[in-house]
């Protein structure tokens, strides 16, 4: 598999979770265990430029595909992914433990939608717990991010409004 | 002192490598360690007959597996934490229980192996015979007493403790009007992303025990277990290296595997490391909040309070490790901002067969704001006024400071508010808050609280500028999200005239500070903040002195600023600070770095011995802050729901909070602080319990049905400022930490309840509970 | 929580599975795993074998058949969601995908997979139900054909045979009024109940072991709902009118 660019072998054991894989067999520590049942999103890697939960996938499941981690988005030294900068102006991370799995879904979101709306960040973002930012910060830092993105560029900054939030924009027809 | 980063937003210093997945957080540590796992009892009460671990110890790649009986400490009681003459029948866990086991998830055995996969798997051969024994899960039925979580615990009472100012049977009796009103609370938990861990490793040939443990109180565990494992504490460093987020559980004295981990690298002569997963999590780690209050209030025709008789039991757990903090803050923060001029509270705290409790983000305020909250919003109902006017009139005023409650402080001294504007934090609150919306079935709720902050009994910090003329600087207390490293940066360049990104801090690691008490309780801008200023005010004061000799200057007519010392008014005249580093420093070798400067045959303005007697080497200083009580912050939330009438889903409208922390250093971290806070309240209201059933089994215990808030759910928040400096502390500030949680349940409570017309006397609420109460339109009673 | 041992195996064609799930005793297909894994990971499931069958080519086919569309067993959910195919023929599926989960989950869940899985507050099995659609089913055997209605047994039971694997599912078109809606306590949560109308069909999920249709002038005859920790069985009952009165003014 090639991980963040670089070919590895996979691992022999088939229930090697790729989250593990990643952090104790491979060293990039960067990808967090949160829950290891799919719902917190701390594990979130791109697989083949897709956000997955890397507690959900085998590491054997990984053999002849592309693996991107946090570390992959910056080298060491270089400017930070423009996810991450934005998360770093809008203060979007305290502790830091959500936050690789944020940036990764956030990559990935921005990916297949350069420009979100308002409710479409909140869904967007909605797959990842936080328990330290109270998820506004994070919000902010979605939209600074499509902003500072080059397919972003020229979006207008608005600050989130006050909405009705509870309304999840399911019931269509 | 220039104040250019005091109060300033500046970005944190601690981002870059967190952002870019270089945290170092305790399971990222591998380095060769073996792994583990615990063996948890599935029972909430049960008789060990026997253990037979025969069948785990030939498991493959199973290194060694300990019960009780394996151990030295197997017999010893894990200490209280904090004692107090009240707690007449505390009782705490072994390591490893080996006779009953009183709730599920107390750990049995502790296995260690070369991966945790190979670990869980000799966990499932570990057979313990279990006689299962009666429950006790409700703190009413643990009142009750029928069954006993502790044989030799009449009643299941661990302490009892009554307070009264005034004469409340009196006051009730005289008052024109009355009301009662029974609240209940059930657990929370405070889940912080990363769950616990430990890593240890014993190095003989440097008789040293490392530990990396996601604490909130490094010192303590370094104490413990230099105390416990024979050791002087020289030989012990404990590290709390990035932890991702405390919340209040990760503060304990011990967790088992605080002490199973250590012993066993001791035992082992190999790293070994213990990893908690989110299963166990929920039952292994300690939770808050089960109370349930009989409340009497008396109170005249204009809504004024004139006597509060408050009645709690609270649910201590299984064992009580962090004594009766927890309802003693209950008790001494019902009555709040108000004035209550009669007020008696007696709680009782009880053991039930459940995981134990010990502070959760707010540790006992929540609880004490809805009562008091729900109280008034009673009066309010029963004379027709309006909410916020009756909370109007009986607030205390700003010139009623320092003001005196009467009770107990969880410090041993007396509530004592030293400074706050509640009134204008009331106004301001509704003035956000506006108009209210139109459409049906919407609600407004508003809560006031105070919050006891900045408790002792010290904190210390050590401040060196390094002869690059960079500062570095430590303190004892970790970090779990708070920025640390950037609101002390903040303190430290104020006073030495340097940038923020000039100062490096470290906290929680007791190579580099080995004095200090722990991050909790929103003190650590208090104490470890106030600890920084005055340590580097030290430092700033021996640079003047060192250059005002080599400037031919008074001390008194120098300042820092720019990186130099330089004496006012005139900026040319100056020494860099990382000169006067060098020269605080008689040397005899010039090694390089301007050291020629400082030997012996340099230029001597003063005759005598180069390090003149009291005088240290080095420019640096350590220095210490103990606060003589807690500094009282305070806030008002404010908030417009809608409840959908067919569904019972909550929509919050508008939310509002005005907050009062005194000075602020870095408002972006108090208002993330909040935000945080606020949204643990909203999860802790409407979404999250913890769903025991009467046989003491968590039925919830995954993310998947234990009910966090994802960002769907936590509206957007507005924050204003106010601050009343506390003048109890050289920087003027108050704790912040907590405040965002505290009043979010009274507030929901009281919107819901105007919102659907029902009457709300618990917490946490759900859809299926509104539709419950809407069906019957009264209370329906817990067991 | 770690998974238990198990043998893996990774078939290269749906032959080599079928051959594999015939001979192997107590064996699970391992398709997006984002139902199965989590369960791996709490020791809830303890198949003897893996049979991953992520290797397998040709199965991530969705194309138009029989006025409906065809979805093959590695069809991810959110291949679906975005088909400009399934927004024409059938945009009632993408509004039920819609509700799985959350896209990350939907990134590697497969359609297939949720059906199999057969978990009764799930969309897709009752989207199934309520268009009419079926399933294709291959072993050793052959291939047959399972209708929706006979298709979910129970609770995360269908009527597969062990050394059975599921190839396709078949959802028809729709074209008169269709909608789904649930109530769920988060967003992507599954739903304490929830209902999806095609026409003047209705069909009900999160109420009973498996999706039921339902009479939309009575929705909550016979039904039995079970409680837990978020719904009580009135509630649900409730809850049922309430969708149910919902879809049908969409």
């Amino acid at each position: 598999m090639k991980v963040n660019g670089v070919a590895h072998p996979a691992p022999n054991d088939p229930r090697r979770l790729l989250s593990d894989h990643l952090r104790h067999d491979l060293g990039l520590t960067g990808t967090h265990v949160g829950c290891e049942h799919g719902v917190c999103g701390c594990c979130t890697v791109l697989f083949d430029g897709a956000p997955v939960r890397s507690c959900l996938m085998l590491a054997v499941q990984a053999e002849g595909h592309e693996v991107t981690t946090v570390e992959g988005l910056a080298a060491d030294g270089a400017p930070l992914h423009p996810v991450q900068q934005a998360f770093h102006e809008c203060h979007a991370l305290q502790c830091g433990f959500c936050t690789p799995g944020f940036v990764m879904s956030v990559v990935g979101l921005l990916k297949e939608n350069s420009n979100p709306s308002e409710q479409e960040i909140n869904e967007g973002i909605s797959g990842n717990l936080c328990r330290c930012t109270g998820y506004a910060s994070i919000r902010r830092a979605v939209e600074r991010a499509a902003s500072l993105s080059p397919s972003g560029a020229g979006r207008a900054q608005g600050a989130l409004s006050n909405k009705r939030v509870g309304e999840r924009g399911k019931d269509r027809s | 002192m220039t104040t250019r980063w005091f109060g300033a937003r500046v970005q944190r210093v601690e981002d870059d490598r967190l952002l870019r997945g270089h945290g170092r957080f305790t399971d990222d540590i591998d380095e060769g360690a073996l792994e583990s796992v615990l063996v948890r009892s599935p029972y909430a009460h049960a008789r060990i007959r026997s253990i037979d671990v025969s069948a785990a110890r030939a498991m493959p790649g199973v290194v060694a597996v300990y019960t009780a009986a394996d151990l030295p400490f197997g017999q010893t009681d894990l200490p209280i934490l904090i004692p107090h003459p009240n707690l007449t029948r505390g009782r705490t866990q072994r390591c490893l229980a080996s006779e009953v086991v009183r709730y599920v998830g107390e750990a049995v055995a502790f296995i260690v192996a070369e991966s945790r996969s190979l670990a869980e798997d000799a966990a499932e051969a570990v057979e313990v015979d279990y006689e299962p024994l009666p429950v006790v899960i409700t703190p009413e039925s643990a009142a009750r007493a029928e069954h006993l979580v502790h044989d030799d615990v009449p009643g299941n009472v661990a302490a009892e403790m009554t307070q009264e100012v005034g004469s409340v049977q009196t006051a009730l009796a005289a008052a024109p009007r009355r009301k009662r009103l029974r609240l209940r609370f059930e657990r929370g938990a405070a889940s912080p992303m990363e769950g616990r861990a430990v890593w240890a490793r014993w190095s003989t040939s440097e008789r040293k025990l490392t530990v990396y443990d996601s604490t909130q109180s490094p010192t303590s565990i370094r104490g413990g277990l230099a105390v416990l494992f024979g050791l002087p504490e020289s030989s012990v460093e404990v590290i709390a290296p990035d932890v991702g987020g405390g919340f209040g559980p990760k503060i304990m004295l011990f967790y088992p595997d605080e002490l199973l981990v250590p012993y066993a690298a001791m035992q082992l002569g190999r790293p070994v490391k213990w990893t908690e997963d989110r299963q166990e999590h929920f039952t292994a780690v300690n939770q808050e909040r089960g109370q349930v209050h009989e409340v009497e209030v008396g109170y005249d025709d204009e809504g004024r309070v004139l006597a509060l008789s408050v009645d709690f039991i609270h649910d201590a757990g299984a064992y009580t490790p962090y004594g009766i903090i927890l309802p003693i803050i209950t008790a001494a923060q019902v009555p709040g901002p108000y004035r209550v001029p009669n007020y008696r509270v007696r709680f009782r705290d009880v053991y039930t067969n459940a995981t134990p409790t010990s502070p959760y983000r707010g540790a006992g305020r929540p609880h004490a704001c809805f009562v008091m909250e729900r109280t008034l919003d009673t009066i309010a109902s029963d004379l027709g006024l309006d909410r916020a006017e009756v909370r109007r009139r009986n607030l205390i005023q700003p010139d009623e400071f320092p003001y005196e409650v009467g009770v107990a402080w969880q410090d041993g001294n007396r509530v004592v508010y030293d400074s706050g504007d509640y009134p204008k934090l009331l106004d301001m609150a509704l003035e956000r808050l506006g108009p209210r919306p139109a459409g049906d079935h919407i609600g407004m709720g508003v809560g006031i609280y105070v919050e006891g902050t900045g408790v002792g009994p010290y904190e210390g910090a050590h401040v060196q500028v390094l002869v690059s003329g960079k500062v570095v600087a430590a303190t004892g207390i970790p970090s779990q999200g708070q920025a640390h490293a950037t609101v002390w940066a903040q303190v430290v360049a104020d006073q030495l005239g340097v940038d923020v990104a000039d100062v490096e801090i470290t906290g929680g690691d007791t190579r580099r500070f080995p004095w200090g008490v722990g991050t909790f309780a929103s003190r650590g801008a208090v104490t470890a903040g106030n600890a920084m200023s005055v340590a580097a005010g030290m430092v700033a004061e021996k640079a003047r002195r060192i250059a005002a000799d080599h400037l031919e200057a008074d001390p008194a007519d120098l300042e820092l600023a720019g990186g130099q010392v330089r004496v006012k008014g005139s900026p040319n005249r100056g020494i860099p600070l990382a000169a006067v580093a060098v020269l605080a420093n008689p040397v005899r070798y010039a090694f390089g770095g301007g050291t020629e400067a400082a030997t012996q045959f340099a230029s001597r303005p003063r005759p005598g011995p180069p390090l003149a007697e009291g005088e240290q080497p080095g420019l640096e200083a350590t220095g210490y802050y103990s606060p003589p009580g807690s500094t009282w912050a305070s806030g008002c939330h404010a908030a417009y729901v809608h409840v959908d009438p067919k569904t019972f889903r909550l929509e919050v409208l508008k939310y509002v909070v005005i907050h009062d922390c005194g000075r602020v250093i870095n408002p972006m971290v108090v208002e993330g602080q909040i935000e945080g806070g606020v949204a643990q309240g909203i999860g802790g209201a409407f979404y999250e319990r913890l769903a025991y059933d009467e046989e003491g089994q968590l039925r919830n215990a995954s993310f998947m049905e234990f009910l966090m808030p994802y960002a769907t759910e936590i509206p957007p928040i507005e924050i204003g400022h106010i601050e009343t400096p506390s003048p109890l502390n050289p920087l003027g500030v108050k704790g912040a930490g907590e405040a965002g949680v505290i009043p979010v349940g009274a507030v929901l409570a009281s919107a819901i309840e105007e919102a659907l017309g029902v009457s709300i006397t618990e917490m946490p609420l759900s859809p299926l509970r509104l539709f419950e109460l809407a069906a019957h339109r009264a209370i329906t009673p817990h067991p | 929580m770690k998974p238990p041992p198990f043998e893996y195996h990774a078939p290269a064609t749906v032959e080599e599975a079928c051959a594999l799930l015939a001979s192997l005793e107590d064996a699970k297909v391992l398709a997006g795993g984002q139902s199965l894994v989590p369960l791996l990971n709490f020791r809830l499931a303890r198949p003897q074998h893996l049979v991953d069958i992520n290797r397998i080519g040709g199965l991530d086919r969705m194309y138009e058949r029989d006025g409906g569309i065809a979805v093959g067993a590695l069809v991810r959910q959110a291949a679906v969601e975005d088909s400009p195919l399934v927004a024409r023929v059938c945009p009632l599926l993408g509004d039920a995908i819609r509700l799985v989960a959350h896209r990350v989950i939907r990134n590697r869940g497969t359609v297939c997979g949720s059906l199999a899985h057969a978990d009764p507050a799930s969309e897709l099995p009752a989207a199934l139900l309520v268009l009419g659609g079926h399933v294709v089913v291959r072993s050793t055997l052959g291939d047959r054909t399972i209708p929706a209605d006979s298709l979910f047994a129970g609770v995360m039971e269908t009527a597969l045979a062990p050394d059975e694997l599921m190839v396709e599912a078949w959802f028809p078109a729709v074209a008169e009024k269709f909608a789904i809606s649930e109530e769920s306590r988060r967003h992507g949560d599954f739903a304490l109940a929830g209902a999806v109308r095609a026409g003047d069909r209705l069909a009900l999920f999160g109420v009973a072991p498996t999706p039921v249709l339902a009479d939309p002038r009575d929705p909550a005859r016979g039904l039995r709902p079970s409680g837990d920790l978020e719904a009580s069985p009135d509630f649900r009952l409730h809850l049922v009118r309430v969708l149910t009165e919902r879809v049908l003014a969409a």
